[in-house]
């Protein structure tokens, strides 16, 4: 008995290992590639160990560039997608709480409809309704602006449905406690909902800036400026070259670069979300 | 410090159901009246009327002489104790309790003279700094108390605020509750379905059923002389057997009573009033032959349930707890028949109760 749970131990931690390498291979070639120079990393065989290039790479990705002078330096891409993912994280946070606040404690004329009527674009992402979006933001004059990159993509139910669902499990007997204690409605949900909503708040926050930073085609749609372009969408641009080899050396710089805000979110943000969990509150 | 007055209050529900069927009664000031009665017999619904909680449908609910039917809860003077206590749970002890006041535009001093003033009574003053998920469900219980006081109501409302706790702290707590309410003389409407809660606490009992009220009078009153036999098998543990009787044995067992009118009547007695005994039966008392089918011994005293030897039936009124037939015989001390064995329960005739054949009237003999 004892012998076989030893080995459950074993395979599960082989199997365990072995996910880990296939995901963080990549990453690792990645991250020697960002250290070598562009004759080693293109010659074909990829060294498994750091180079001595990597302080030129990263200086030249962040403040310079690549070697076309047309190309934004990287530090620009990240602010601009810091921005974008700022932007849309904190503004479906703020949509979603109010809006679920709304459906869930008032009761106004088709507030079942207004209700399904979010729910239901939750079947109709960005993808699929692209070509009405792009002309609604070229119309309103948003192409290459920062509202234009974030305000289309907050508009989506995801945080709603997960604000709605919170709501509903706190007892309406909180509610009618306020109510006594002379609370009205908008202090209910400063005093009450907003301190009770925090780690589902950071939950949506995390997935919400992840799902920005990594957005590529509205970016890549409507930013034609390259001081408006983001991140995700540079490190395509640099690999896409007509006549001259690609820098594969600076564009591995940039990814490493590019994963690390929403690596940092995550690490973060986990602090909040182990506390969430740890201190069941209700 | 107030009246409370329920004029004709109703209550029905958009889909039409009748919670409240016209409900009138008064509580005096400085009164602790007890609604209680089974589950879904309105009596939350009408205590949550009172606080503001649901809208009056028609009728006047009337605190210290002013109609509030139309009034916010925050502007009723009330202050409540929930059954979960509905503490904000991010809110520290001394928070939970200062959160009222401060709506409300107090002064900060004077708040913290209240909330100390109550931790202080309600044994909290060491906790003030604490979130409520650090507390036991006793100390919870508390708190929620404690932000009642310090609003200084004129009427506390509690719904069923000892029911999430164990026996034991119930018992300390609902003696508690009653110290505390004679100490600051607040009027108070406490909800319950537990009828010993109800027995110990109230200066007024109100039992309800079915949206309507079945009783009021004092504990005592009610327990003496039950009106209906909801009543009778409602108040008193355990509940009163109720013996359905044909017109001609109401006219043997209560010879030369005029009122035997009635064809059928419902013959109801306590079990603590029945005892076992093989001597003749005083004048106009009832005897009982009993098989006796099962005992339980609580210490101090002793059930004997037993079934009649004659066939007549025993009314079950809702909620009826005795199955056709049984009767439950309450004896001291630990002494008990042998299951089996047949026995004589016998009573005077002045602990017997006679009620309509509906139950619903109260005959006296």
């Amino acid at each position: 008995m004892v012998e076989h749970r030893r080995w459950n131990d074993i395979l599960a931690y082989a199997i365990l290992i072995l996910g880990v390498f296939i995901v963080v291979f990549p990453v690792y070639v990645a991250l020697i590639a960002s250290t070598h120079d562009a004759a080693t990393v293109v010659n074909g065989n990829m060294p498994m160990l750091p180079g001595s290039h990597t302080l030129e790479n990263y200086y030249r990705a962040i403040f310079v560039g690549g070697s076309r002078a047309s190309r934004e330096p990287v530090g620009h891409m990240l602010m601009n997608s810091f921005v974008m993912a700022m932007g849309i994280a904190l503004g479906k946070i703020v949509i979603s709480i109010l809006s679920a606040y709304a459906v869930v404690y008032f009761r106004f004329p088709f507030r079942q409809t207004a209700f399904w009527i979010i729910f239901v674009t939750l079947m109709l992402p960005v993808e699929v309704r692209i070509y009405p979006t792009y002309k609604v933001i070229a119309d309103l004059k948003m192409l290459d602006t920062y509202a234009g990159l974030i305000l289309p993509l907050i508009a989506s139910a995801t945080g709603t449905l997960l604000f709605r669902q919170f709501f509903m499990t706190i007892p309406d007997e909180l509610l009618e406690a306020s109510r006594i204690d002379g609370a009205g409605p908008f202090r209910f949900f400063k005093d009450t909902l907003l301190p009770l909503s925090v780690t589902t708040m950071a939950a949506l926050f995390v997935i919400q800036f992840i799902y920005g930073w990594n957005q590529y085609l509205w970016p890549l749609l409507i930013t034609t400026q390259e001081s408006m372009q983001t991140i995700v969408t540079g490190i395509k641009k640099m690999l896409t070259t007509t006549d001259e080899l690609a820098e594969w050396q600076l564009a591995m710089a940039t990814a490493i670069l590019a994963m690390l805000p929403p690596v940092a979110v995550v690490v973060f943000m986990q602090r909040l979300f182990v506390r969430g969990l740890v201190e069941t509150e209700k | 410090m107030a009246n409370v007055s329920l004029r004709n209050v109703r209550k029905t529900y958009p889909g039409g159901f009748e919670a409240i069927k016209g409900i009138d009664f008064e509580i005096g000031d400085g009164q602790f009246c007890v609604l209680v009665g089974p589950s879904g017999c309105g009596k939350s619904t009408l205590l949550r009327m009172v606080a503001g909680l649901e809208t009056v449908t028609s009728g006047e609910v009337d605190i210290g002489g002013r109609v509030v039917n139309e009034i916010e809860p925050a502007d009723r003077d009330i202050a409540m104790v929930f059954q979960n206590y509905a503490l904000y749970p991010h809110m520290s002890v001394y928070n939970n309790m200062a959160y009222g006041l401060r709506n409300r535009g107090m002064p900060k001093p004077e708040i913290d003279t209240r909330v100390r003033e109550a931790a202080q009574t309600l044994e909290l003053a060491g906790m003030l700094d604490r979130k409520p998920r650090q507390l036991s469900g006793g100390q919870r219980q508390r708190v929620a108390m404690g932000r009642a006081i310090v609003r200084q109501p004129k009427v506390f409302l509690f719904d069923e605020p000892l029911s999430n706790l164990d026996a034991k702290l119930r018992v300390a707590m609902r003696v508690e509750i009653r110290k505390l309410q004679r100490r600051l003389k607040t009027t108070s409407i406490y909800v319950t379905h537990d009828q010993l809660e109800a027995m110990t606490l109230a200066d007024i009992l109100v039992v309800m059923n079915g949206g309507q009220v079945e009783q009021i009078g004092s504990p005592l009153d009610i327990y003496r002389k039950p009106a209906t036999t909801f009543v009778a098998s409602f108040i008193g543990a355990p509940p009163m057997n109720l013996i359905r009787l044909s017109g001609d044995e109401i006219r043997a067992q209560f010879a030369g009573d005029s009122r035997s009118a009635a064809e059928t009547g419902i013959l109801g007695v306590r079990p603590e009033d029945l005892a076992i005994s093989s001597e003749a039966t005083a004048d106009g008392g009832i005897t009982l032959n009993l098989t006796v089918e099962a005992i339980e011994r609580v210490g101090a005293e002793t059930f004997v349930y037993g079934t009649r030897a004659r066939a007549e039936k025993a009314v079950s009124a809702t909620p009826g707890e005795l199955p056709e037939g049984e009767v439950i015989v309450r004896i001291p001390g630990q002494d008990a028949p042998a299951i089996g064995a047949s026995i004589r329960a016998t009573a005077p005739r002045d602990k017997l109760h006679l009620f309509s054949a509906d139950g619903r009237n109260r005959i006296d003999i």
